[in-house]
């Protein structure tokens, strides 16, 4: 069974962002970049998948310029077998994202595609479910445990209340949760060793699919900063401060 | 201009959340429809006609959407689809996993988790965990938007809106529902208290969350945790506030033992007043509080309780 896990190059999530000074955008010059974390926890997973037994090839895909070549040299030296990158300069909405994802899964016929649920960066939380939408598969977001049974994958999935668990028909889609797995670390020689898996490298124009924007980003804006408050010394006095000034408690 | 808003709910109850994503609604423009899919919910659709400045109540009773499953409740929103200009839902864990089917579905992209309306088409959203904010403008024919809860205020409940019986079943039959396990809890919901209290890993395990018990039985609090505190184990993940969690913005907000990272503050920086109890006065959580006293959590929360 192969299984393909898209990828995204977003800012190290350790990284304090800045916004610009004309509120353009906010300003990734010079700033750390790494593999979105729930992304890597959709690597470990199908790595995972391929050490049990359960998956043959795990194929990772990243739609970007040539910088995320560094992505998908991280996610070969996790154990990925080989990556596609779709080379793009412009910034894509979700929407043509999952489209161009839907030609990969096309051409690869995978029996599990694995995505992390949000990029730290747009917090949009969207492109697995599209692609389900987009292929016809059925999906299993926020994962926190996945177990295949015959022809069906059984999802474990983070809800609201708790916890819930589905089966879907495969092929299907799930999309990561952070208590899915803890990734690995890559190792020096695996690291040597991604720099000869093979990488193709598409072209995001050659698939045919119109890649117009959907939306238009106006304006960025710092969010509005609180103020440190005061610290109190006993008990009493925060008790005080509570029911009196702040009048949140009676 | 029609806007449609998803409902969310367990079948029983109409969640809070709702009423406040129809007060989006209701920034974008009249004519609003709530949409019950759901089985045996006939409460929740008598609640749903009550709520203020909706219209119309589509009513989708069946089993196929009985455990909400994406597959099926999107094609059901893009049968109705073709009513309305505005296709709206909370976003709760329900509404984050079917919406963006339905954009696919629609050939539109979705604007998520908005916390303010500009205009019919302009949105404002969080995005970078909270430390940007966005102003995007949707250039597609239909809006699918996702709503933040907490940017907007409940729309009052003494309406009295049409019911509609829907006949339509759609079943993709491609997944089915294998078990749920939920946390019960007497507690207020998270998303819908006034008052929570939170525990990190400073509590060091998970029998000390009973420490908050008291306090939040005085206060009618719930409780909620830090990523670091799920992730120890010390409580289930649906306790967990931030990035990844929930966001909540109550009248008060106690995080006891709680660092302040930057993923657990975008869950809660918007609350309206903020105590922090930690031993160390160089925790990032004090920047933020309104109110900080540096002690530890163990002297601190019986005296706390004590004296409420």
């Amino acid at each position: 069974m192969k299984v393909l896990v898209p990828i995204k190059r977003v800012i190290d999530y350790n990284v304090k962002v800045r916004v610009k000074p004309d509120n353009s955008n906010v300003d990734l010059a010079n700033v750390k970049m790494a593999i979105n974390p729930f992304c890597e926890i959709a690597v470990e997973e199908a790595v995972r998948l391929k050490e049990a037994g359960i998956a043959t090839e795990v194929i990772a895909v990243s739609i970007g310029d040539k910088s995320c070549q560094e992505q998908l040299r991280t996610a070969l030296a996790l154990g990925a077998d080989r990556a596609i990158q779709i080379e793009t300069s412009e910034t894509l909405d979700s929407l043509n994202i999952a489209k161009l994802l839907q030609k990969i899964v096309e051409e690869e016929q995978p029996q599990l595609v694995i995505l992390g649920k949000q990029a730290i960066d747009s917090d949009n939380n969207q492109t697995g479910q599209m692609l389900g939408a987009l292929t016809g598969m059925p999906q299993g977001t926020f994962a926190s445990e996945v177990k295949i049974e015959g022809d069906k994958v059984n999802v474990t999935r983070e809800v609201d209340g708790g916890l819930q668990t589905l089966a879907l028909n495969m092929p299907a889609i799930v999309t990561t949760d952070l208590r899915l797995n803890e990734p690995r670390y890559a190792s020096l020689p695996n690291i040597m060793k991604a720099k000869r898996k093979p990488l193709d490298v598409k072209n995001a124009a050659d698939f045919g699919i119109d890649l117009s924007p959907r939306t238009k980003l106006l304006k960025v804006t710092p969010p509005a900063e609180r103020q440190a408050g005061i610290v109190v010394e006993t008990i009493d006095e925060l008790v005080e401060k509570l029911k009196n000034e702040a009048k949140v408690i009676s | 201009m029609s806007i449609l808003v998803f409902a969310e709910h367990d079948n029983s109850t109409l969640k809070a959340e709702t009423l406040k994503t129809v007060a989006a609604a209701q920034a974008i423009g009249q004519d609003i429809t709530i949409l019950v899919a759901g089985y045996n919910c006939q409460s929740v659709v008598d609640a749903a006609a009550k709520v203020n400045g909706v219209s119309k109540v589509l009513a989708a009773d069946n089993a196929a959407y009985e455990h909400q499953l994406a597959e099926n409740i999107s094609l059901l929103v893009v049968e109705l689809a073709a009513d309305y200009e505005h296709i709206i839902a909370t976003a709760l864990t329900t509404g984050k996993n079917f919406m963006p089917r339905v954009a696919a579905l629609l050939d539109v992209t979705q604007i998520s988790d908005i916390i303010g309306v500009e205009s019919s088409d302009t949105f404002i959203r969080p995005i970078y965990a909270g430390n940007a904010i966005a102003t995007v403008q949707s250039l597609d024919s239909k809006k699918v938007i996702t709503v933040r809860s907490t940017g907007f205020d409940a729309v009052a409940t003494d309406g009295n809106a049409e019911v509609v019986v829907l006949n339509i079943v759609t079943d993709a039959g491609n997944s089915s529902h294998v078990s749920d396990e939920l946390t019960k809890s007497e507690r207020p919901d998270l998303g819908a208290a006034s008052v929570i209290i939170s525990g990190g890993r400073g509590m060091q395990n998970g029998d000390n969350f009973k420490l908050l018990d008291g306090i939040a039985d005085k206060l009618g609090a719930a409780i909620g945790a830090s990523r670091a505190a799920v992730d120890a184990g010390f409580v289930p993940n649906d306790m967990q506030v931030g990035q990844t969690g929930k966001i909540v913005a109550p009248d008060l907000y106690i995080a006891v033992g709680i660092s302040g990272a930057i993923q657990h503050l975008v869950g809660m920086k918007d609350s309206k007043i903020i105590v922090a109890i930690n031993k160390d006065p160089e925790a990032p959580i004090f920047q933020v509080a309104d109110y900080g006293i540096v002690a530890d959590l163990f002297d601190a929360l019986p005296e706390l309780e004590a004296k409420l």
